[in-house]
């Protein structure tokens, strides 16, 4: 099918720019009617909103950036719409088409300042409601004095703001109640163990059943996307092992991966390798936190020693090549900071067995236990059609039936080279959210198997210039990190730095979830799915 | 009476970097003078103190992984007293502040810190806590976490080790040691800032404080 055909005929003034990955621009007017289209036309499909991203063009306007995929088709579209007005911007909302778009699109009003009409919510996201301007347009003033430290207790409001449209095409703004005055709402977080860090949920209950529950972010954002935006391209690879730290391997080979794309770089097949298995590493060290972390909300506290136990067997691997435990700035744009060490063959060879008898270990202790199967079996059940509406990809996603890995969908390293299986399940609770990723070490294992002793020889970095400037056009590269698609999307004008670099986080589609998946559950069940659901906060948040 | 340089288990005295300011406050202490008595039931409560020193579990990002696997098995905190974290404030002595400090997170941290009882202290882990680190430039992050609260040890490093933090964690130790416990409080604040927070007016705070009103 002609997809370019096909989109004048939906929006015969739509414009095609071809710089970097390409580019749609909509009409704003006409945006909503082509979301629909996009979505329902049978040939087209576009089901998964893969990211969302606000943007300030300075005089072109303010306005989103949609990548779009079908998760039938398997193809990918990126359009754009935007608006003039820069001191009350109005865009429409499609968070009727694609669920995930209702907390990103928060995200850009909060960033930007863009009212989405017809949105449920225009609350902020992220910043505090007393917040002065939009940190991210590029005319921003961060000066102390317009937003100094405020130590006064922050007021949850039971009602929010929104703005609908009238049919006479005016828009009028109301205030929608989120609680009603008698219902009982109780506060969990930022501050509670059960949370994973700081993120803050408010539940209305009726008796022990979850009625409604409302996520409040932004208790560790710390900016990273603005900062990239001053920061030159090597210097931006500093803050993504921070994102997601469990990810660290995963979200700095996106970024270099990114960067390449733009530069049009290919790094050699060592660095592919190498690049890979350190993924995998990764992934596996991700998963057995999750796994004892997992344990320890349910009360079982041996469990997560030993999860900690055989977690330091790869953090000594990548010790003694990358530096470090947790933050291992090992990735660069070219290649990797430093080679293999000489003992790293060895030591990922006698921990594949070992980790695999463990496995073994871990579900004769804890998957086969009475009390894990009843607090997992069943509970909080997320469809195939939400997890794909919301975008909910890793783990989450496959455990609802969703093949979303994007190491099968958009192979990058060496995963198109090695034989692994897509681990699947389709009940969408708890238990086979946990099955994932249980089955998910055993797979990797697999893949680092085949790869460790076949790593070929070559340069571990390329040469690089000094200064490094991308092509001025857009670019958007994703890798299945340990939670999910994480993806980086970087708008360049030909300068040192990027005009806008925008992380894909994995955690934000989890959490957005959140709601749909716990209403009519018990409360105590929070536990076992916000577990499971396994999002870092630092990565919702950025 | 004479206190002594403060000795601890786990590591010898001159293995510790900085004795000078351990000595300054030592000097401090004898300075003012103590009887027997008290001098040395302070020292027993002391020895107590610092050897059951209880961290609340507060951890806002990546260097709360650290100080998760502090607390397991490889480095196992347990070891030097540090026995059990504790979920809720009011149960906790010491405040491991590990991660970033947000502007919106700071009233939280704040009230956290309220919430425990006296003698608190306040540990600053990872240069996010130190003094906003790699985030320092960002709009949104505290560049340090004294500028909240008063900190008692610094543990520098992006995460600092397990190690690191156990260090951190001895110093304190140390720290405790050469406290006056009885007769001058321990309390973070001066003696009439003590005295004007305990006889503070709740209710007019209430609406700062963020408790809910009675609607009429
Ligand atoms: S100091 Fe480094 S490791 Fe610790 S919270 Fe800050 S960025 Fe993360």
């Amino acid at each position: 099918m002609d997809l370019k055909a096909k989109i004048l005929s939906l929006v015969p003034e739509a414009v095609y720019d071809e710089k970097g990955d390409g580019m749609w621009t909509i009409p704003a007017g006409k945006f909503h009617d082509f979301a629909v289209a996009l979505h329902h036309d049978q040939a087209l499909k576009f089901d998964f909103l893969r990211s969302l991203t606000g943007m300030d063009w300075g005089e072109e306007g303010l306005g989103v950036v949609y990548h779009l995929e079908s998760t039938e088709h398997g193809h990918r579209l990126v359009v754009r719409t935007l608006t003039k007005d820069r001191e009350a911007p109005s865009l429409p909302s499609v968070c009727d088409v694609w669920k995930a778009a209702e907390f990103n699109e928060r995200e850009v009003y909060d960033y930007f300042g863009i009212c989405f009409v017809n949105h449920p919510d225009m609350r902020r996201l992220y910043l505090r409601d007393d917040w002065v301007g939009y940190p991210l347009r590029k005319d921003y003033d961060d000066s102390e004095e317009i937003n100094p430290l405020r130590m006064s207790n922050e007021v949850a409001k039971d009602d929010v703001e929104s703005f609908d449209l009238q049919p006479d095409g005016s828009i009028i703004e109301h205030r929608k109640v989120l609680f009603d005055n008698d219902e009982y709402v109780i506060n969990i977080g930022p501050q509670h163990p059960a949370t994973h860090g700081v993120l803050r949920f408010r539940v209305s209950i009726e008796g022990e059943f979850i009625k409604k529950l409302d996520v409040h972010c932004g208790y560790i954002h710390r900016g990273i996307e603005k900062m990239c935006e001053s920061l030159t391209y090597p210097q931006t690879l500093a803050l993504t092992d921070r994102l997601d730290y469990l990810s660290a391997m995963q979200s700095r080979h996106a970024l270099c991966m990114c960067i390449e794309k733009g530069l049009g770089v290919e790094v050699s097949d060592r660095v592919k390798y190498i690049r890979t298995i350190m993924d995998e590493l990764q992934r596996i060290d991700s998963h057995i936190l999750f796994f004892s972390c997992l344990c320890q909300d349910l009360g079982a506290t041996s469990a997560f020693l030993y999860g900690f136990r055989d977690r330091e067997k790869i953090l000594d691997i990548f010790e003694e090549t990358c530096g470090g435990r947790l933050i291992l700035n090992y990735n660069t744009i070219g290649g990797v900071q430093a080679d293999i060490h000489p003992n790293f063959v060895h030591r990922v060879k006698e921990f594949i067995p070992y980790m695999r008898r463990n496995i073994q270990e871990y579900h004769d202790v804890f998957t086969g236990n009475v009390i894990a199967q009843h607090r997992l079996k069943g509970v909080g059940v997320l469809s195939r059609e939400d997890a794909i509406s919301f975008g909910a990809t890793g783990g989450t996603g496959r455990a609802s039936g969703w093949a979303c890995d994007v190491r099968k969908r958009i192979p990058y390293g060496v995963y198109d080279k090695v034989d692994f299986k897509e681990i699947l399940y389709t009940e969408g609770d708890s238990f086979a959210r946990y099955m994932v990723r249980m089955d998910e070490i055993m797979e990797s294992l697999n893949i680092v198997e085949q790869l460790i002793d076949n790593i070929p020889a070559g340069d571990y970095q390329l040469k690089m210039k000094p200064v490094i400037r991308i092509p001025e056009g857009t670019y958007y590269a994703a890798v299945e990190a340990s939670r999910g698609e994480f993806g980086v999307f970087i708008e360049s004008h030909g300068d040192k730095t990027p005009y806008r670099l925008k992380f894909r986080s994995t955690g934000l589609p989890l959490v957005s979830c959140m709601d749909t998946i716990c209403r009519g559950g018990k409360i105590a069940d929070l536990i076992a799915i916000g577990g499971t659901l396994d999002y870092i906060i630092p990565d919702i948040d950025r | 009476m004479e206190i002594k340089e403060p000795k601890i288990k786990s590591m010898r005295y001159n293995d510790f970097k900085d004795n000078e300011y351990l000595e300054a406050m030592l000097k401090e202490l004898n300075a003012n003078g103590t009887n027997v008595v008290v001098g040395c039931l302070d020292e027993l409560i002391n020895w107590g103190r610092s050897n059951s020193l209880w961290p609340f579990t507060f951890a806002t990002s990546c260097c709360g992984i650290e100080f998760m696997a502090m607390c397991a098995a490889r480095y196992d905190v347990a070891r030097f007293g540090f026995e059990i974290t504790r979920n809720s404030p009011r149960q906790a002595d010491v405040i491991l502040v590990s991660g970033t400090i947000t502007n919106k997170m700071a009233p939280v941290l704040k009230r956290l810190y309220d919430q425990m009882a006296d003698p608190k202290y306040v540990i600053a882990v990872g240069g996010c806590a130190v003094s906003g680190g790699p985030f320092k430039k960002s709009y949104h992050v505290v560049k340090g976490v004294d500028k909240v609260l008063p900190v008692d040890v610094y543990v520098p490093g992006c995460p600092p080790r397990p190690e690191a933090m156990l260090y951190g964690m001895m110093q304190l130790q140390r720290k405790v040691k050469v406290e006056k416990f009885l007769g001058g409080i321990n309390h973070q604040v001066s003696k009439k800032e003590y005295a004007r927070l305990m006889e503070r007016d709740l209710n007019a705070e209430r609406d700062e404080l963020n408790v809910e009103q009675e609607k009429d």
